[in-house]
């Protein structure tokens, strides 16, 4: 099988993410960046699909990001995925979910697919879209938020499991298809110090938008970020203390009538 | 000099530094409690490759360098440093011997399996009266047709009872102090060769600590490392790479030392302020991180040096001793921001406390690195102004 895995690089879940000054995008500086962790769910389950079916099955991370996004490619790499393509244009920056999607589905069909695995969602812009408007585009299934997944033994259908509120769903689909990957359906594993050296020598495919044939931006003009904000600070705490926890509750009463007025 | 880290160091340090937050937090604390070897941790480091990091493709190792041992025992060093002891042996001692001094058969029998981990190499020198003293080791080593007879005993061996592979320094010729001594590689299933006294040390309780005993031991004459007199110059040249993984291990120390007296100081008040509010903290924070960047450049510098394959004797030994003597005032400042709860066990600084202390005395105590680096300054002097 032809097993492709999406992978975003997005800011280290422990980073403090502040707006730039001009409000078209966050501070870089010091931020540490890492595979966004629900694309690692997607990358063990790339890989332990491999693995079982041992039939020499290949597993290529595709990834449409800045040059930086190196990196995280090749932690996939060292991970165990055989090879990738990284889609790196100046034209993909602060682009929407409709963008990526159409280079996405044209860097997929190129390579040749018979099933994809991402992360639910992006942790930066958490916008979880990207992977409905793939489906749509390379007109195939998808089943979001995985937790069990179970492929067919002719590898024409997979059983998977969503975890919803209360319970699980059960669903089957046929394959190709795309599987969005949430937290419990595997353990990632490590990029092991062998992995790494093996990366080494794994090639990645970089495509620029000419690359792939694409003219233009294209889904530029469907959404479009306008500005970065960084939140409104939030209102200053009082704290009313008093030697009796009575005279403290008569105290707040009092402030919230006369001063806050409301009550 | 190159001080920052290849794509591939940084990647090595992230995949070292996920597993010991994970992994081995999880497990340190009763592993320090009951002083217990923890074989699961050792099978999971070994399938992260983390045994066998300097050994070359062909034997099965990585070939990542001393560099990259650094970061990887500091990494480990900064969630459990008794667990950095085993991996700082087997790697930049028993690896690095027999890939250095082993004859071809003896790398393609031995390392292997060392390189996976699946065989754990440590390192048998010191004996009662023969530390620091090298040339006082007495064990004896008889040659008898194509073997060696060994008798005599190891102390303080670090993980010796759970050895696959031992590098024993022996005497083969009484005559000579410094040429009469021999490595040689020894199975602890060779006839004669038995596991001694179990110490009770004050830190470092995850690591076991043992004497290895030697009674008419038979070893073949193939298992002698380089050759029959080379037991000192082999002992001698494993120092430095031994040197920059302890000066590693102490900075991963002081580096929790900084990290756990800060965390703490903040959330601590007194007298309506957080610790970290008042100069005299402060004043202890800057110098726990300056220290620490200081002994981690110099373990840095002694790293790069090494893996560029020049001498760096004593650049080793300083970040050995600066990076020992920084780690054991961050770890005493550190309990002092704690107070009295640092004193418990219920602050893991209680035990960064104690595992601290030997950095300063063993792979050489701070007085053999100071004559070490005294020697080297003084002969660079005796070379650029001759008397």
């Amino acid at each position: 099988m032809k097993i492709i895995v999406l992978l975003k690089r997005v800011p280290d879940t422990e980073a403090k993410i502040l707006i730039n000054q001009e409000g078209t995008g966050i501070r870089e500086d010091g931020v540490k960046f890492v595979i966004n962790p629900h694309d690692e769910y997607g990358i063990e389950e790339g890989l332990k699909l491999k693995e079982k079916l041992a039939d020499g099955s290949k597993v290529t991370v595709v990834c449409a990001g800045p040059e930086e996004s190196t990196e995280v490619i090749r932690t996939a790499l060292a991970m165990g995925a055989d090879d990738a393509v990284h889609v790196c244009d100046p034209a993909l920056s602060n682009s929407n979910p409709f963008t990526i999607a159409e280079v996405l589905a044209k860097a997929i069909s190129a390579e040749g697919f018979d099933i994809i695995f991402c992360g639910k969602q992006g942790i930066d812009d958490d916008m979880a879209q990207v992977q409905g408007i793939l489906a749509e585009k390379l007109d195939i299934p998808q089943v979001n938020n995985a937790t069990v997944f179970e492929m067919a033994g002719d590898c024409r259908s997979a059983k998977l499991s969503r975890r919803i509120e209360g319970g699980d769903e059960k669903v089957e689909t046929s394959m190709p298809a795309i599987i969005s990957c949430d937290k419990g359906l595997n353990e990632p594993r490590y990029a092991s110090l062998p992995g790494i050296m093996k990366a080494k020598k794994k090639e990645i495919r970089k495509k620029s938008l000419a690359d792939l044939g694409i003219e233009g931006i294209p889904g530029a003009g469907r959404s479009r970020i306008l500005k970065w904000l960084p939140l409104p600070k939030g209102g200053e705490c009082r704290i009313v203390a008093a030697e009796e926890t009575a005279d403290a509750v008569r105290e707040l009463a009092r402030l919230l009538r006369e001063e806050a007025k409301v009550i | 000099m190159r001080f920052q880290f290849s794509d591939e160091e940084r990647m090595i340090q992230k995949t070292v530094r996920d597993f010991a937050s994970k992994e081995l937090a999880a497990v340190v604390e009763i592993a320090n409690r009951d002083g217990l070897f923890q074989e699961e941790i050792y099978g999971k480091m070994a399938g992260l490759g983390l045994m066998g990091i300097t050994v070359p493709e062909e034997y099965g190792g990585v070939n990542f360098g001393t560099f990259c041992l650094a970061v990887v025992l500091e990494e480990i060093s900064r969630v459990c440093p008794s667990t950095a002891v085993a991996v700082s042996v087997h790697n930049s001692l028993a690896n690095h011997i027999v890939l250095a001094y082993g004859s071809g058969d003896l790398k393609a029998k031995y390392l292997p399996g060392m390189a996976s981990g699946g065989t754990i190499g440590v390192y048998a020198l010191t004996e009662p009266d023969a530390g620091s003293d090298v040339s006082a080791i007495r064990m004896s080593a008889v040659r008898k047709g194509h073997e060696y007879i060994l008798n005599g005993s190891k102390i303080f061996i670090s993980t010796g009872d759970r050895a696959g592979v031992i590098i024993v320094i022996a005497r083969t010729d009484p005559g000579s102090r410094t040429r009469g001594l021999t490595a040689f590689l020894v199975e602890p299933a060779f006839p004669g060769f038995s596991i001694g006294k179990v110490e009770h040390k004050m830190g470092m309780k995850a690591s076991t600590t043992v004497e290895l005993v030697f009674e008419d031991c038979r070893v073949p004459e193939a298992n002698v490392l380089g050759r029959e007199g080379m037991g000192m110059q082999i002992a001698l040249g494993s120092l430095d790479g031994g040197r920059i993984g302890i000066a590693s291990q102490a900075l991963g120390i002081a580096q929790t030392a900084l990290d756990e007296a800060v965390l703490f100081g903040r959330e601590r008040m007194q007298f309506g302020k957080r610790l970290v509010d008042f100069q005299m903290t402060q004043a202890k924070i800057a110098d726990m991180a300056t220290n620490l960047d200081a002994a981690r450049l110099l373990v840095y510098r002694a790293a790069r040096m090494r893996d560029a394959g020049g001498k760096c004797s004593k650049e080793a030994s300083m970040a050995k001793l600066f990076a020992s003597r920084i780690a054991n005032d961050a770890v005493y400042d550190s309990m002092q921001i704690h107070g009295g709860v640092g004193y418990t066990e219920e602050f893991r600084i209680e035990r960064f406390f104690r595992d601290a202390r030997v950095t300063e005395i063993y792979e050489g105590t701070s007085e053999i690195q100071r004559l070490v680096i005294a020697r080297e300054v003084l002969e660079e002097y005796e070379q650029m102004y001759p008397v």
